[in-house]
């Protein structure tokens, strides 16, 4: 099987401090992956690479069955080429409505002139109206999004990544700050995503990642300390020792 | 199938009712039409004031919709003046020329009467040689054109370099401020072929139009500044209500996320700020005729900062905003400045209003920042009762915006 997203041997350092140390990665397409490690461990900084906001100082960064290069594609090329990605803390756009935020990151033309002569057209607000549904939003689409609760703009996020009919959802810390009630119903809106793309969830909440049901990769001081069922990780004592036993 | 977006966008159909309103109005009792209510230079005054409005809507466009403080906004406006101010002294010296030469005995050449509409043009500044620069001053197409092209072009390369380099906030608008500057300083210079401090004068003049009375010819303006404030109104609309406007408000929100939505945020920067300038420069050259005279003082970093403080003023990132902002404030400001506020007699001390109105504008500029950032325009929130929710209680999640109490319980 041909990886979706393969990562090897990157690093990065800011002022000497190395945050992400030879570390190498890789996922296949429709995978469910959940990344946990201790603060500081590197997860958000992995994202980062991946989409293009931090760029290593070693190490390559392979994408889709063409085998592409992420290293020297800007961060909106690397969106278009079907990476999606939700941010440790939710940003959405605040002004503006519900709708107007999926419509946003509906899969459209990106470019200053397609978005001039754009027509809501009658597909894109079933597709708009569909996930509303599955983020539960359905009846806030004319609210704007500051207006939402913290775990619905949580939602609305998850629901603007899909959206964008992604291959690869980077998910930072989905569930921070969500009512037991919302937790579960993220965890269904994510192991759903992740019948047709490949999702990777940061999270620090070990039930959330058990609901996950997935494999998952322990980070540590920017490298990986060890892979595999959740089960199978945290039996191992260096993890016990770095993360769980603190 | 969609409305048509202003039928969804009703502030823009009743702001360009007002205006067409107005602008009957203003014909009606101007002198040019015999009333003789309003005078000519009053006409002129609410024309050149029109022309400003265009000006602070396009910096609304840039600035309050996209984020992007641009201090250059009025140089582009300058320019525009300068473009159509060339062929208007152009053309006008050369009537002049030619009629002063028709008494010699032999005819004029070409060539002499050239050399003579250049000695009178730039005799002020010690030369009669027509720099390149004026070119193509004896064209009234190609000029016109320039009125948007200059402008946009400067934008354009101005634009590519600063964003590409993502320069952002504070930083850009100094830059935009330096290229200001720099231009001005350029202006003043008697050799920049634009006649330096002199600048270009008598634009009040139409060309061939010389038997037809400048009242008249003020209300052609004031029509010409309505149908381009109305114009630029409603592509300004057109723009910012659909998805190239979620688009911009976006970034100006949150410039970093819209990339990750794969959007070329620097693309549409430049993109606004070309198409803003341009819009600038029209503006500028339909208010210079109404002025007389466009000078580089005009082109100063510190008209540009006006530009900013009536948008500030008016409430950004809503275009009726800016409207009321430039609109209110120059005319409140040449109303101070004219002299015609009578001076406040203290006793000890005389407040001479010509002296201490920027010291109010400066006061009225920070008072609005910091108790109605929504400017002027906010008081159409109150009577709407646009309301942004009142939510009770306190957070119940950990974070800023989670549900709240009487959200929960509901
Ligand atoms: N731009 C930056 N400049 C300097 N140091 C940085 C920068 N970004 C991250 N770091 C450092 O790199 C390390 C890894 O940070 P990162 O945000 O990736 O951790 P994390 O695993 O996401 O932690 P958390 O669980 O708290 O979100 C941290 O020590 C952080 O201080
Ligand atoms: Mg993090």
């Amino acid at each position: 099987m041909s990886a979706l997203l393969e990562v090897s041997g990157v690093s990065v350092s800011f002022d000497g401090f190395k945050a992400i140390n030879n570390l190498s990665f890789s996922i296949g397409s429709a995978e469910l992956r959940a990344i946990i490690g201790p603060n500081g461990a590197g997860k958000t900084t992995f994202m980062d690479i991946i989409t293009g906001k931090t760029r290593p100082d070693e190490g390559r960064v392979v994408w889709g069955d063409l085998s592409r290069s992420l290293l020297d594609m800007s961060e909106a090329k690397i969106a278009q080429a079907g990476i999606g990605r939700k941010f440790q803390k939710p940003t959405v756009f605040e002004d503006q409505t519900v709708e107007e935020n999926l419509v946003m990151a509906l899969k459209n033309k990106r470019g200053p002139f397609s978005a001039l002569f754009y027509k809501r057209s009658a597909d894109d607000m079933t597709r708009v109206g569909e996930l509303a549904e599955e983020i539960n939003l359905s009846d806030r689409l004319r609210f704007k999004a500051g207006e939402l609760s913290h775990g619905q703009k949580q939602w609305l996020e998850i629901g603007m990544l899909l959206a964008q009919d992604p291959q690869l959802l980077l998910v930072d810390e989905p569930a921070a700050g969500m009512t037991p009630s919302e937790r579960e119903h993220t965890t269904a809106l994510l192991v759903e995503a992740a019948k047709t793309c490949a999702v990777v969830v940061v999270e620090h909440d070990m039930e959330f990642v058990r609901r996950l049901n997935c494999r998952v990769t322990v980070l540590h001081e920017g490298a990986v300390l060890t892979e595999g069922s959740l089960d199978h990780v945290t039996s191992n004592q260096e993890v016990i020792d770095v993360y769980l036993g603190r | 199938m969609q409305k048509s977006f202003v039928m969804r966008n009703p502030s823009t159909l009743v702001f360009l009712a007002a205006l067409a309103m107005f602008t009957i109005l203003v014909t009606v009792l101007a002198e040019g039409s015999g009333a003789g209510v309003i005078s000519t230079s009053f006409v002129k005054t609410l024309g050149k004031t029109l022309c400003l409005a265009l000006a602070a809507v396009a910096m609304d466009l840039v600035w309050g919709y996209a984020g992007i403080l641009s201090l250059g906004h009025f140089a582009f406006f300058g320019l525009g003046g300068y473009m159509i101010g060339m062929w208007l002294m152009y053309e006008r010296t050369r009537g002049i020329v030619e009629a002063s030469l028709a008494e010699a005995q032999i005819p004029p050449t070409a060539q002499e009467v050239v050399d003579a509409i250049g000695n009178q043009i730039f005799g002020v500044v010690g030369s009669s040689e027509f720099p390149i620069v004026w070119s193509f001053s004896d064209s009234l197409a190609i000029q016109l054109a320039l009125v948007v092209l200059v402008p946009g072009a400067l934008a354009a390369v101005f634009g590519w370099l600063a964003f590409r380099s993502r320069v952002t906030g504070v930083y850009l608008s100094i830059l935009t401020q330096a290229m200001t500057l720099a231009l001005a300083l350029h202006l003043f210079q008697n050799d920049s072929g634009l006649r330096g401090n002199n600048g270009l004068s008598g634009l009040q003049n139409l060309p061939g139009m010389t038997h037809v009375p400048q009242a008249t010819i003020s209300i052609w303006f004031f029509w010409g500044s309505a149908l381009a404030l109305g114009l630029g109104y409603l592509f300004a609309s057109w723009i910012v209500f659909g998805k190239f406007g979620s688009v911009i408000r976006g970034i100006r929100d949150d410039e970093a996320r819209v990339r990750f939505l794969g959007y070329p945020v620097e693309t549409y920067k430049l993109f606004l700020f070309t198409v803003t300038a341009m819009i600038a420069g029209i503006a500028g050259a339909l208010y210079y005729p109404q002025a007389g005279i466009v000078n580089p003082a005009e082109v100063a970093p510190i008209a540009s900062i006006y530009l900013a403080v009536w948008v500030a003023i008016g409430g950004r990132g809503r275009l009726y905003g800016a409207v009321i902002g430039a609109i209110f404030v120059s005319l409140v400001s040449s109303w101070f400045t004219g002299g015609q506020v009578p001076d406040v007699n203290l006793g000890f001390y005389t407040i001479k209003w010509v002296d201490w109105w920027l010291i109010v504008l400066g006061l009225s500029f920070v008072a609005v920042t910091l108790f109605a950032p929504k400017g002027i325009g906010g008081l159409v929130d109150l009577w709407a009762d646009r309301k942004s929710p009142d939510r009770h209680g306190a957070d119940l999640g950990p974070s800023e915006g989670s549900l709240q109490e009487k959200e929960a319980v509901e």
